[in-house]
């Protein structure tokens, strides 16, 4: 599903090396997950994976099924089933939420030659999900993001994912912030949406969340690259010791 | 005024040269005061301080400069709605294709229509241009004020059913028009007036409205989108006790656009809200200047103005917000922005404040700036198309200028002409 080979990243701005050789696999209907030190790289992935500008591919490829990810435009990227949940979602003063959500939505439909989502079943799905994840109908009216709380805003991210039904779903530090009830409410907004057919990639520095969200195989990343690669054990002995022991090992 | 200032008798008096002062019945007098006036004044010019931002040549200039008319597909706000349609063509009032002027609650005639003696638009005809004229001139509103050649004159004594929607037609590329239109709202009173449409290929207007107690005046207007149009507009509001005055006009296109509002506060508790958004693309110069006194106490006074400029258009905001000694409880709020599309777009803001009160509340803010790259990545992530996350974000940052806006139908239409400009300047 998504498949990433030697991937290498510098800043455009300057001449910094961030990723360095990444290689990772995730296969349909499975769950990765990726941890690692601060600093260490997980979230430049995900942004580059997604487009994000300002970074410069040296070397590598990355691709979604057959799509050549760094090719196309971060919108192609979305309708081609790619979706990014933020570490920091974005606020948007002016634009609703509701109206944002139901302009993604139809845009990826369109872009793929599907039929646009009228304004009934857009409303009658969107709010079905948002009762899921506890979302009240104030915060879908409110602008994107704004003036929600740090959680809050976490959940926003599952909505959009949950109405968007992508392919393969990056979830970046979507734990962070969370209380304990709504990162079970989280984890179920996941795991509801966990199918043969979906690829998950899931980088977070906490063992809870994938108690809720158990991980087929686990990443280790450090310095821009995937160092180590285990199973669910991989994330315990983290959890247990930090990442010095492993560190070590690969030196 | 401290400053000695050369008065531009030459071009003043070539300006006047080519006009005549109408034949005007009970407006007659105020007509010469304002000739007087603007003699004394003398036309603006390019070094005079209130225009440094604008260059006033095509404004001052003896004749007009021809401005194609553009047929678009624009209708007048409020299509097809309830109201009361006044039609004006080349600055002409047009009855056949206006409805009869008869509204319960309103009283309307023509200034061209000079047999009848109107007693209530003589006193207040000038008069609140005149008190406009300080501390900063405005010859171009004593020049219409003296030369316009039709208007509407509108007393409201009760509160009409339905807007008065004026609604501006031209058919001739040299149409150069002067309109005065005369307000008077008494207490209790309400009217919401729309204008709309094309104009003339160089407009002057003055607007003179006076909102008596507890009468509420709303107007929403857009001007002509034909490019190559110049047009100076004035609006002249005097407020009293717990009156309210909202006034809100979007700027698609036009070469030159300078839309001057004065505002006083003279009854306590009154609320004045005065807005603008304009979209400007290429050979566009668009110019906010407003004055708004406070005189009196615990008033409430809002600026908002957001221009979304690209292709090296202008965007000029002068602003004033000046509270008198004793206009205690004041609160103003002034808010000036503009969204650059790309490098070549300039906006100039001069935001002043002047406070004589000790117990106020008063805050202003400029700004300038591109789209926010970061919320652009993140709708383009949700699979949102450059252009249309753009747009989006866009009206975003217009939002707070359109939600002045009462009107929910009104706010819809201006949003809806809005998108059509971000859709048809696709670069
Ligand atoms: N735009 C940027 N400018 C400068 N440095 C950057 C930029 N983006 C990333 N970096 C640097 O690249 C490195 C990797 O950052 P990244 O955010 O990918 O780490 P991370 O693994 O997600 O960390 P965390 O666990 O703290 O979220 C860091 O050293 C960071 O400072
Ligand atoms: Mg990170």
């Amino acid at each position: 599903m998504l498949k990433i080979n030697n991937l290498h990243v510098q800043l455009e701005e300057e001449d910094k090396q961030i990723l360095k050789g990444v290689n990772l696999e995730v296969e349909p209907g499975k769950v990765h997950a990726i941890m690692g030190p601060n600093g260490s790289g997980k979230s430049t992935l995900s942004y580059v994976l997604a487009g994000r500008p300002g970074y410069e591919v040296t070397e590598g490829t990355a691709h979604l099924g057959d799509v050549d990810l760094l090719d196309i435009e971060p919108e192609e990227r979305a309708a081609a089933g790619l979706f990014l949940a933020f570490q920091y979602p974005v606020e948007i003063p002016g634009v609703g939420n509701m109206t944002f959500l139901r302009t993604a939505v139809n845009a990826q439909r369109k872009a793929r030659g599907e039929e646009e989502m009228s304004a009934a079943e857009f409303l009658k799905v969107i709010r079905e999900k948002a009762k899921t994840l506890k979302i009240d109908a104030d915060m879908l009216k409110r602008p994107v993001n704004v003036g929600f709380s740090g959680g809050e805003k976490k959940r926003n991210e599952i909505l959009q994912m949950a109405m968007l039904e992508p392919k393969m779903c990056i979830l970046d530090e979507t734990d962070s912030g969370l209380d304990v009830d709504a990162m079970k409410l989280v984890s179920e907004g996941v795991n509801a949406l966990r199918d043969e057919g979906r690829g998950f990639l899931v980088i977070t520095h906490y063992q809870r969340l994938l108690d809720h969200i158990k991980p087929d195989v686990v990443h280790i990343m450090a310095d821009g690259r995937i160092i180590k690669t285990g199973g669910p054990e991989l994330a315990l002995e983290v959890e247990n010791n930090g990442y010095a022991d492993i560190l070590s090992e690969v030196v | 005024m401290a400053v000695k200032k050369q008065i531009n008798t030459a071009e003043t008096e070539a300006r006047i040269d080519t006009l005549t002062l109408p034949q005007a019945g009970w407006s007659a007098a105020s007509r010469a005061d304002a000739q007087a006036r603007l003699r004394a004044m003398g036309m603006p010019g390019r070094r005079d301080e209130y225009w440094k931002f604008t260059r006033p040549d095509a404004l001052v200039q003896a004749t007009a400069a021809t401005a194609e008319v553009v047929n678009n597909d624009e209708a007048p706000l409020m299509d097809g709605q309830p109201c009361l349609r006044a039609v004006f063509v080349d600055g002409v009032f047009d009855a056949d294709a206006s409805d009869d002027l008869a509204l319960e609650g309103v009283e309307i005639s023509r200034l061209a229509d000079t047999s009848a003696d109107i007693h209530w638009a003589q006193s207040l005809h000038g008069t609140l241009e005149t008190a406009g004229q300080t501390p900063v001139a405005r010859p171009l509103a004593a020049l219409v004020t003296a030369y316009a050649t039709d208007g509407l004159l509108i007393r409201v004594t009760g509160n009409p059913s339905k807007p008065v929607n004026v609604i501006y037609n031209r058919t001739s590329d040299n149409a150069d028009v002067m309109l005065h239109h005369v307000i008077k709202l008494e207490q209790g009173a309400s009217l919401t007036l729309l204008e709309s449409g094309p104009a003339a290929a160089r407009l002057g207007t003055v607007m003179e409205v006076d909102v008596a107690d507890t009468a509420a005046f709303h107007h929403v207007r857009t001007q002509g989108r034909d490019h190559q149009r110049v047009a100076a507009t004035h609006v002249f509001a005097r407020l009293g006790t717990e009156s309210t005055f909202k006034s809100f006009t979007l700027t698609a296109n036009g070469k030159l656009t300078r839309n001057e509002c004065v505002l006083e506060l003279t009854g306590d508790d009154a609320v004045a809200h005065v807005a603008g958004a304009c979209v400007g693309d290429g050979d566009f110069h668009h110019d906010d200047t407003v004055f708004v006194t406070h005189d009196a106490v615990n008033c409430e006074s809002r600026q908002v103005f957001k221009k979304v400029l690209r292709n090296g258009a202008t965007g000029v905001f002068q602003g004033k917000i000046l509270v008198k000694a004793g206009a205690q409880k004041t609160d103003g709020y002034q808010i000036s922005q503009s969204l650059l599309l790309d490098g070549d777009s300039q906006f100039l803001a001069k935001p002043e404040l002047e406070i004589y009160a000790d117990d106020v509340a008063c805050s202003h803010g400029s700004t300038s700036g591109a789209i926010d790259e970061e919320a652009l990545f993140y709708l383009r992530s949700r699979g949102v198309p450059e252009e249309a996350a753009t747009n989006l974000l866009t009206l975003a940052f217009l939002a707070e200028a359109v939600q002045e806006i009462e009107n929910e139908d009104l706010r819809a239409d201006i949003e809806t002409r809005m998108s059509g400009w971000l859709e048809r300047h696709r670069s």
